[in-house]
């Protein structure tokens, strides 16, 4: 039995080395197209509305996001941009959605991360938090009906937690069994409010008992553990076992929004989870294991950055839409 | 106006300078709302509130806007007064059936008193897209037992956050954020207040009357200079209160210059303006020498992209438009 169990090993070490650059493709260029936002487009007074990044989380979109199928439905939080590109949007619609311009998928009609697809099966968030927890559930609910094996994931912040639909939308879909998969970002912080001021349980996952949903808990910077646990997590959706939620541990690393400069953030919680970045963590982690040959990483990071210009380019030729767009679909007609 | 001296303070200034003088006043005044404490708020309304007041009366909540109406309700139905904040206008959303089942009914089913405040800051034209931008004044107009403020200036916003505070009912303020730093005046310092309920003539006028409130007042002002230019008289009523409607000013207004142009920075369909129309026409027909005119957002959502925003937004240049036919019919 020694030789199979050793192949299989094998097999594994190679998936995960593929995994790993797949991690790191999306991490670096979520990271990467979000500089550009935060620190380039709206200093310039390029991008006008509210910027909010997800510098520092890149590991759960991604972690999470490489488990969906195809036809799975993806209900993002505000910091999850990488699920987006999973989905095949491309960089220059997200510059241009934050531009305001038509080649932003809302052609203008909202910005930021405020856009959705259901042709890619992505449904958009409204600002207000937790609105699409109990939306997520009616998408697992149309899926089971119509006698699919997919699954619907949920992502929100740890704040988003104390809304009363967050509540509604668990208790439902535990009710109902539906197969969704609730996925939190537990940064630490909702604007200027630190976890212990939203909460007065430990950890979010405590929550989830209560509605008789398992939980686990997972190092959100890690995203090999992020990507393990949210296969367990749709696993079990999937095989008809109910709701499951992960509760990724991170840090927001930015202020909440370009404008907050977060002096309410102590520096030193700052400084220690710098030192736990989900991307150099995963380098470090590439380079151990010999999964990158010398300079090939910074190649990924160059080829990336030539992407992201010609993509900035692109957006800024996209044409604001014309003043007669304003009225167009409020309705389907008319 | 009591005040004998006066301060030169922003809009958003004054609420502050408002909603301090009334918890040095009264010690059942007290604060709770999302980031409001240690971080004086999103906007910074609330900006040294913390220190001088303490954790007891200014309590940074979770993001709950059901329980921070809930909570408020409660707190006030036992004799305190809290001035409950939204983090935006566009989030009151979550909290409404407390606030038009649960507060707005109390007194008229079982004559409990609700004293409270909602802070709703409101209002586009920064950018903010649908969901940070949005006047949501006429959904509450529609309810019977809850009062609607929206002042235009800093005097307005500190005597009516005053009188909010101190009214028997729950009263919604609806303060624009277009405003909080772009106006500054001369503010009547010390116990200055603002009736609940009455409308101000803001300007003297013959030809047409432009009934408004909120930061369209700024752009009918606007507006009036360059009409006046051209020879037309316009005279603006700021309504300052929505509910209840200080009609005895409205309808004399109109009796006045005998047209009417109703604008607001709200959609058009159930907005104020219509309940205007319907009282003029009602009441005031006989003086009517042209047909009441409404300027308003159409009913969209509010875009993000600029250009769609700007054609959203009403404007001097709009209501010049429109004043100027109006006048000419
Ligand atoms: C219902 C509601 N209230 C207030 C806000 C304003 N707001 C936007 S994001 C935010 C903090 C959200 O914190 P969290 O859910 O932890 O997500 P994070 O931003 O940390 O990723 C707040 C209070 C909102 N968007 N929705």
């Amino acid at each position: 039995m020694g030789a199979p169990a050793m192949l299989r090993s094998e097999k594994d070490v190679e998936q995960d080395r593929e995994l790993a650059w797949q991690f790191l493709r999306y991490m670096v260029t979520m990271r990467e197209v979000e500089d550009r936002i935060e620190r380039k487009l709206y200093r310039q007074g390029k991008i006008v509305g509210g910027v909010y990044v997800g510098r520092g989380q890149e590991a759960i979109p991604v972690g999470v996001g490489l488990t969906a199928e195809p036809e799975d439905v993806l209900c993002p939080s505000h910091r999850d941009l990488a699920l987006f590109l999973i989905r095949g949007v491309h960089p220059r619609q997200i510059f241009a959605q934050y531009m305001g311009r038509v080649g932003g998928l809302t052609r203008g009609k909202d910005g930021n991360m405020h856009m959705g697809d259901m042709n890619r099966r992505i449904v958009s968030i409204i600002s207000a938090m937790a609105a699409s927890v109990p939306v997520a559930a009616g998408a697992a609910l149309a899926l089971r009906y119509k006698g699919t094996h997919n699954i619907a994931y949920s992502f929100f912040g740890d704040g988003a937690t104390s809304r009363g639909d967050w509540h509604e939308g668990l208790n439902f879909a535990a009710v109902q069994k539906l197969p969704v998969v609730y996925v939190c970002n537990n940064n630490q912080y909702a604007y200027s409010t630190p976890v212990s001021k939203q909460m007065a349980c430990a950890d979010v996952s405590d929550r989830a008992p209560g509605y008789g949903i398992p939980a686990e808990i997972v190092d959100g910077n890690d995203v090999f553990a992020v990507h393990g646990a949210a296969r367990r997590a749709a696993e079990h959706a999937r095989a008809g076992n109910g709701p499951y939620l992960i509760e990724c541990k991170t840090f927001r690393m930015t202020g909440h929004s370009a404008h907050d400069a977060a002096e309410y953030v102590p520096p030193e919680l700052l400084e220690e989870w710098a030192q736990r970045d989900p991307i150099s963590r995963l380098e470090k982690k590439m380079a151990e294991k010999d999964w990158a040959g010398p300079g090939e990483i910074d190649r990924v990071y160059e080829e990336i950055k030539k992407e992201i210009d010609s993509a900035v380019d692109w957006a800024e030729k996209s044409p604001y839409p014309d003043a007669s767009e304003l009225t167009d679909n409020v309705y389907e007609r008319g | 106006m009591s005040g004998a001296k006066s301060v030169q303070l922003t809009y958003l200034e004054a609420i502050r300078q408002g909603i301090q003088e009334e918890m040095r006043r009264d010690p059942d005044v007290f604060l709770l709302g999302e980031d409001i404490g240690v971080y004086g708020g999103a906007f910074k309304v609330t900006a040294g509130m913390l220190d001088e007041f303490g954790e007891r009366r200014v309590i940074d909540t979770p993001i709950s806007e059901s329980a921070i109406v809930g909570a408020a309700i409660g707190a006030s139905l036992m004799g305190l007064r809290p001035v409950a904040e939204m983090q935006f206008a566009d989030f009151i959303t979550c909290g409404y059936d407390q606030i038009v089942n649960f507060a707005a009914k109390c007194r008229y089913r079982w004559g409990a008193a609700v004293p409270m405040v909602i802070r709703a800051p409101s209002g586009g034209g920064i950018h903010g897209g649908p969901f940070h931008s949005q006047n949501p004044e006429a959904w509450f107009t529609h309810t019977p037992g809850l009062k609607v403020v929206a002042p235009s200036t800093p005097a307005d916003a500190k005597g009516l956050i005053k009188s909010a505070i101190r009214d028997n009912d729950p009263v919604l303020y609806f303060e624009h954020k277009a405003l909080y730093r772009r106006i500054k005046e001369e503010v009547p310092d010390g116990d200055f207040t603002v009736p609940i309920g009455q409308a101000a003539v803001v300007r003297e006028g013959r030809d047409l009357s432009i009934i408004t409130y909120g930061a369209m007042v700024h752009v009918a002002r606007e507006a009036a200079e360059a009409l006046e230019n051209e020879g037309i008289s316009v005279e603006i009523v700021d309504l300052r209160t929505l509910a209840p409607l200080d009609e005895d000013t409205v309808l004399a207004s109109v009796r006045k210059t005998s047209k009417v142009l109703l604008l607001h920075e709200d959609t058009m369909t159930g907005g104020i303006g219509g309940e205007l129309a319907a009282r003029i026409a009602q009441k005031a027909f006989e003086y009517l020498d042209g047909p009441i005119v409404r300027l308003t957002a159409p009913d969209t959502p509010v875009p993000y992209s600029p250009p769609l925003e700007e054609a959203f937004l009403p404007n001097a240049t709009k209501l010049v438009e429109a004043a100027r036919s109006l006048a000419r019919y």
